[in-house]
């Protein structure tokens, strides 16, 4: 180590990996694993939204599951949360998963084609 | 740096930095009672007998240990003072036995004068004591830990002046007990039987091995022919027994006071010092001539001897292979003696009175029986002779002056000296110079070799060849002067004497031996030898007789058969 | 990069070891290796969380749900439902004393909630195995900061005006000491690590080593920095193997990042730390015993002065500091210390941690800010007692303290509070005692300690203690005579004034202090030869009911000494002469009617 600002970087880089043991997060996404979720292929989704979130580096999205919405023809079904605002998405597949994950979360535009309506 | 200048009960006290309250207040005339503290030895503030008021000070202070500073307000003589005081004597006493009436040390133990002078009367914390057993394993010392105060003036001594380190505080809380490490038998260790413990022991908790019975049994026995003999440096201590001044020279009523025990013959260890000189100077000047091992080392002192088995054993080469003075003259009582005299061999008891404690372990070392015999039969220290003589009512200070026994009690000035450190170093040059240059000696006294400093060095020139000596007393110091050697310093010839000062200072001396009346009673062999009309070892004639009718002449066959011995390696526990 | 959707924290503190953690850890582990979630559920091994009553226990991220009690067979549960489907397990959570709700997160119970976590800051969150966690919760920065953005003697002047004061138990101001130190004339200096914890109950250094050991790593250089020390000794008891371990592979990747060793961040300064491991002897806390065994020797103490600060280890100068102190250094660097100093009280700054221990419901390591008053501690922290039973003392400061009573449970907790009913800080172990709990037998307990650990050196401790005992044990015994309240107070009073130590000066506060609140206990079993507790087993009489005994045998059968007599379905009584008042009679009692007085 050869300076506070070499230190500095490393701290930042690391911390991307501690993320998840944070209580808080301001931007989450919610997979519905109800059996008719895990039927639907949603144990998928939840890998390709990991993959891409590390992809892009997105350490500060909390990915969490939730049960059966009461939605089940619509499975796969997640919940993008950011802030104060909340967009369901539905049927969501493998390849809808990393657009949500690329346009909504890094680009904020929320693809609501894909949304419950 | 100025002085300091604080108050001790309402006195101003000017003292030097450093000094310790209790220092201060001796210095100002208050005495503080003190009980485990022993100048330059034992500083440790373990007792909590000398505490004091320290104003601002959250507890009481234990002034041995408190250094002064500037503006201190000492209170010595308080309430709160003396009842502390008082608490922890009498804590320590509820772990005492109570049996001052029949303990060796009884009228001389400074926890029975402590207690009077703090006014105990009662005991008020009664309970559980310690249990140890008393070890008798050593054969010179006995260790009796019931009596023990852990005041570890003992611990001290064997670690840092000696730095044998045989004992030391093992267990803990109310089972700490002083004891060599695992709670070993302290004849099993390596503790070399100095009995400088013993000297420093405010009660019984370790004391010489009491062999006086032996000698009372022999001395009735009319079969026996009892003959004794005193080493150098009981002469000037036997009389402290009795009340008299440390350093008075007391030869004369000695010899009377052992005749009056009953003993056939009183003879003097300064004879075989001068024997020694001839012995241990033809081996110097032999070893230089013809190249032997160098430095020399003295052989004197058995706890020195048991020292360098156990520490330095790849030293063992350098030791003189002379017998001590105590061993040579068992030898000679045993064959030179009884031949002379007629007398079977088996029939003589040969008794010692030494001022050492590890002469009890030397006189019991198996090869120490070259007369056929065991050449010494017992070993007293000064302590059980002025016990002996005052069971057998002898007013030692009312006696008249008597003369030794001739053959064996002839000696010279250079024999006394024996018992201070320096004095074989001395001896050995009065005699190694007249030898070598065949000059007399102009002026006799070696002041570079006298004294209680821990190491002495001297040159002195041997017709045109130097002589590199150097004197060590003390375990510590021994130990210093043979790391000296190691490194490769020049020395010829090496005096090493176990205890701080020699044989004076001896762990069979009377207590208390400290630093005061060890250079009282050093000054009182010088005087000792000042008084002798022979003052050189080779001109004694009753040496020169033993080599003409008996020995033939130094380093001859019958002195290696009687007078030298060998060295066995020791482990170092 | 590696992310993990989910990390599961297991606590693998010392009281989750003990109640095996260690299967459940593996059981967990299996079970997601079985469902193929470990690319993207993480598990770490963490410090002690602190609520070590409701071990092992486990927290699930991002969410922070908190799960007690756990078995190796319910993790199934939990990877199978939570992990997998998001569905908490609600059997598997915790509900407060008094509550039948469940609470699902951490951070909603009250025994996390009301915490300020300083010197606990990341032990039960991070791996302790893994120094880049550390980093990546600041780890280091102190030290960088320090290093390069701070003179030697601004840290000192910061750690002073932090208010900082050492958490081992006497509380003497830490920069103080840094400040001594750094003034003392002598080179080489030293920096010293106390982990000799050795309180009955206390063990928030022992959590606080396992669980996040760079913290006083870092510490310790940055001390070194500020006093001028390269070398630090960490003094550590050979109990604690786990702590060991921990701190020498802490020092080795410390080594490693080069943030400890030569050069330290480019600044010149160096600094390296060695451990010294101790065999146990409780009095080596005492620092200059301490720096006696870290140098071969006995461990005994010496008298003061001169302090280590001026003569210490190896005769030069040294700041010794606990572990719990060093723990606070970082933070109080990073942050600043009027930060530190806004917390607490007057002359107390900070948080400290306490171990709560004995009849409390949630047993376990807590740290809160000073002046947290005892009853927030104890009932809202700790849960009130155990059983529903009524609340008689706590005790402070290990064997040094005391107790304090009902009345004072209101009293805001510093050093200076605690001194004045008669107790001290200490290390922070606080030990619940109820009413089944005899005073005078709590006493003996601690008494039976220090005279057990006293090293002998000196005589009020060696043997005072050791007479106090045995007045302790004849009262407990109904052996108790008139004077020995006397003969106590007055052993106290010379043994506090007069032992060499801080260890033999503290040992009576526990008997001054149950007598100062409790006093007609000691009365009660000198002279009616009672326990008014009911705790001192020979003091007790048994007896039965005649109207609550239904004569059925059970108590005669496995009465030892065939005490108990009378027929079948009659009343029975019990002989007094052969009752040897072993209790058997009152556990095998389905009908309480064996009562003792």
């Amino acid at each position: 180590m050869k300076s506070l600002a070499e230190l500095d970087k490393l701290r930042d880089k690391l911390q991307q990996e501690m993320k998840a043991r944070q209580g808080e997060h301001d931007v989450s996404i919610a997979v519905s694993m109800g059996t008719c979720g895990i039927a639907a292929g949603a144990r998928e989704v939840v890998k390709v939204l990991l993959n891409e979130l590390r992809e892009q580096g997105l350490s500060d999205v909390a990915l969490t599951q939730t049960s059966c919405v009461g939605l089940c023809r619509q499975e796969p079904l997640l919940e993008v949360k950011m802030g104060d605002e909340k967009v369901i998405y539905v049927n969501v597949d493998q390849e809808k998963a990393k657009e949500i994950v690329k346009r909504h979360l890094v680009k904020g535009e929320i693809i609501t084609e894909w949304t419950v309506s | 740096m100025s002085s300091i200048n604080l108050t001790i009960d309402n006195m101003q006290v000017q003292v030097e930095p450093g000094t310790t309250v209790l220092q201060a207040a001796r210095q100002a005339g208050i005495k503080i009672p003190t009980l485990c503290y022993l100048e330059e030895i034992n500083e440790i503030g373990a007792c909590r007998i000398c505490l004091v008021e320290v104003q601002g000070a959250r507890t009481l202070q234990a002034s041995c240990v408190t250094p002064v500073s500037e503006g201190m307000v000492v209170r010595t003589n308080t309430t709160q003072v003396r009842q502390v005081r008082k608490m922890n004597l009498e804590l320590i006493m509820s772990n005492h036995p109570q049996e001052c009436l029949t303990c060796p040390r009884s009228t001389n133990c400074e926890l029975q004068q402590l207690a009077s002078e703090l006014g105990i009367t009662e005991i008020k914390f009664a309970g559980e004591m310690s249990s140890y057993e008393p070890d008798y394993s050593s054969a010179s010392l006995v260790r009796d830990p019931r009596k023990c105060i852990l005041c570890r003036r003992c611990t001290s001594v064997c670690e840092n002046v000696q730095k044998v380190n045989a004992i030391g505080p093992q267990e803990r809380g109310f089972n700490t007990i002083v004891a060599p490490a695992f709670l070993e038998p302290l004849g099993e260790v390596s503790c070399v039987n100095c009995g400088q413990c013993a000297l420093v022991c405010p009660t019984a908790a370790i004391h010489e091995k009491d062999q006086t019975a032996e000698v009372w049994k022999v001395l009735a026995d009319p079969k026996k022919h009892v003959v004794v003999q005193t080493a150098p440096a009981v002469r000037v201590s036997i009389g402290e027994m009795f009340g008299l001044q440390p350093g008075s020279v007391e030869t004369g009523r000695l010899v009377a006071a052992l005749r009056k025990l009953g003993f056939d013959r009183v003879f003097d260890t300064d004879f075989t010092a001068d024997l020694t000189i001839m012995e241990e100077g033809n081996e110097l000047l032999q070893r230089i001539k013809e190249g032997g091992k160098l430095p020399l080392v003295t052989s004197c002192s058995p706890g020195w001897i048991k020292y360098i088995e156990h520490f330095y054993p790849e030293m063992l080469p350098h030791l003189s292979t002379c017998k001590s003075p105590q061993q040579m003259f068992g030898a000679l009582a045993k064959s030179y003696y009884v031949e002379q005299a007629g007398i079977d061999a088996a029939d003589i008891f040969v008794v010692s009175i030494m001022p050492c404690t590890a002469k009890k372990f030397e006189a019991g070392r198996h090869e120490m029986a070259d007369s056929g015999h065991q050449d010494v039969d017992v070993v007293l220290t000064t302590r059980e002779l002025g016990k002996m003589l005052r069971e057998a009512g002898i007013e030692f200070s009312a006696l008249a002056e008597e003369e030794y026994d001739a053959p064996l009690g002839m000696s010279t000035g250079a024999g006394v000296i024996f018992g201070s450190t320096g004095g074989v170093m001395e001896a050995a040059l009065r005699t190694a110079y007249e030898l070598v240059t065949g000059e007399t000696l102009p002026a006799l006294d070696f002041h570079a070799v006298r004294g209680l400093e821990g190491v002495k060095e001297a040159s002195v020139n041997l017709n045109g060849t130097t002589l590199n000596a150097v004197v060590a007393h003390g375990l510590g110091n021994a130990m210093d002067v043979l790391e000296r050697v190691k490194a490769g310093h020049q020395y010829h010839f090496i005096e090493i004497m176990c205890c701080p000062g020699g044989c004076i200072g001896g762990g069979g001396q009377p207590i208390p031996t400290n630093r005061e009346v060890r250079e009282k009673r050093m000054a009182g062999i010088y005087n000792a030898d000042q008084g002798m009309v022979i003052r050189k070892s080779h001109e004694n004639p009753a040496v020169q007789a033993l080599y003409k009718d008996f020995l033939g002449e130094p380093l001859g066959h019958k002195s290696h058969q009687l007078l030298h011995t060998h060295y066995m390696p020791r482990n170092r526990h | 990069m590696e992310m993990y959707r989910s990390h599961v924290l297991v606590c693998a503190g010392a009281g989750c070891i003990s109640s095996d953690c260690k299967s459940v850890q593996q059981a967990l582990l299996a079970n997601i290796n079985d469902l193929r979630l470990d690319n993207e559920v993480k598990v770490v091994e963490t410090g002690c969380m602190g609520p070590c009553d409701l071990g092992p226990v486990v927290m699930v991220f991002p969410d922070g749900v908190f799960y007690r009690k756990l078995k190796p067979e319910d993790t199934r549960e939990i990877v199978n439902e939570h992990l997998l489907k998001g569905k908490v397990v609600t059997r598997l959570l915790h509900s407060p004393v008094g509550s039948s709700e469940k609470v699902v997160s951490f951070n909603e119970l009250e025994f996390f909630k009301r915490q300020t976590r300083i010197a606990l800051r990341n032990t039960g969150v991070i791996n302790p195995e893994s120094v880049e966690e550390y980093i990546a919760r600041d780890g280091y920065r102190a030290l960088g900061k320090a290093l390069s953005q701070m003179t030697p003697e601004e840290v000192v002047i910061t750690i002073k005006e932090s208010g900082l004061r050492g958490r081992g138990g006497a509380g003497f101001p830490t920069g103080l000491k840094w400040q001594f130190t750094a003034a003392a004339p002598g080179s080489p200096k030293y920096v010293v690590c106390n982990a000799d914890e050795g309180d009955p109950g206390a063990f928030m250094d022992r959590s606080i080593l396992e669980g996040d050991p760079h913290s006083v790593l870092e510490a310790m250089a940055i001390c070194g920095y500020a006093i001028g020390a390269n070398k630090g000794y960490i003094y550590v008891r050979a109990e604690y193997p786990l702590a060991v371990e921990r701190l020498e592979l802490a020092i080795s990747k410390g080594r490693e990042y080069g943030l400890l060793g030569e050069n330290i961040f480019g600044t010149g300064f160096s600094f390296d730390v060695e451990i010294r491991v101790g065999a146990g002897a409780f009095v080596c806390g005492e620092e200059t015993a301490l720096l006696a065994s870290i140098e071969g020797q006995r461990g005994e103490p010496r008298p003061k002065p001169p302090f280590p600060a001026q003569e210490g280890l190896w005769g030069k100068p040294t700041v010794i500091n606990n572990v719990e102190t060093l723990a606070n250094i970082a933070q109080i660097v990073l942050n600043g210390a009027p930060w530190y100093a806004s917390m607490g009280t007057e002359k107390s700054k900070g948080t400290k941690v306490f171990a709560l221990a004995g009849k409390v419901n949630n047993t376990g390591l807590v740290e809160v800010p000073m002046g947290t008053t005892l009853r927030e501690i104890i009932f809202d922290i700790g849960g009130g007692i155990n059983g529903g039973k009524k609340f008689k003392a706590v005790q402070t400061g290990g064997p040094s303290g005391g107790c304090i009573p009902e009345a004072y449970l209101d009293t805001p907790v510093d050093y200076d509070s605690l001194n004045e009913l008669g107790t001290i800080m200490g290390s922070g172990g606080m030990i619940i005692v109820d009413e089944d709990t005899c005073m005078v037998d709590l006493a003996k307990f601690f008494l039976d300690f220090v005279q057990d650990e006293s090293c002998g050196k000196c005589a009020p401790c060696r043997i005072g203690t050791k007479r106090m005992l045995e007045i302790l044990e004849r009262i407990t015994s109904g052996q108790g005579q008139e004077g020995d309240i006397e003969l106590l107070e007055e052993l106290s009073y010379g043994i506090k004034n007069s032992a060499l130590c801080g260890l033999g000066q503290t040992a009576p506060n526990p008997v001054l202090s149950t007598l100062r609140y409790f006093r007609h206990e000691y009365e009660a079993h000198i002279r009616d030869h009672k326990c008014p507790a009911a705790a001192c087993p020979e003091l007790l009489t048994y007896y039965i009911d005649p109207r609550a005994c239904k004569g059925c045998g059970v108590c005669s059968k496995a009465c030892p000494s065939d005490a108990v007599i009378g027929e079948k379905k009659k009343p029975h009584t019990i002989d007094l002469n052969k009752c040897i008042k072993c209790g058997t009679c009152k556990q095998k009692c389905k009908f309480d009617a064996v009562i003792t007085v």
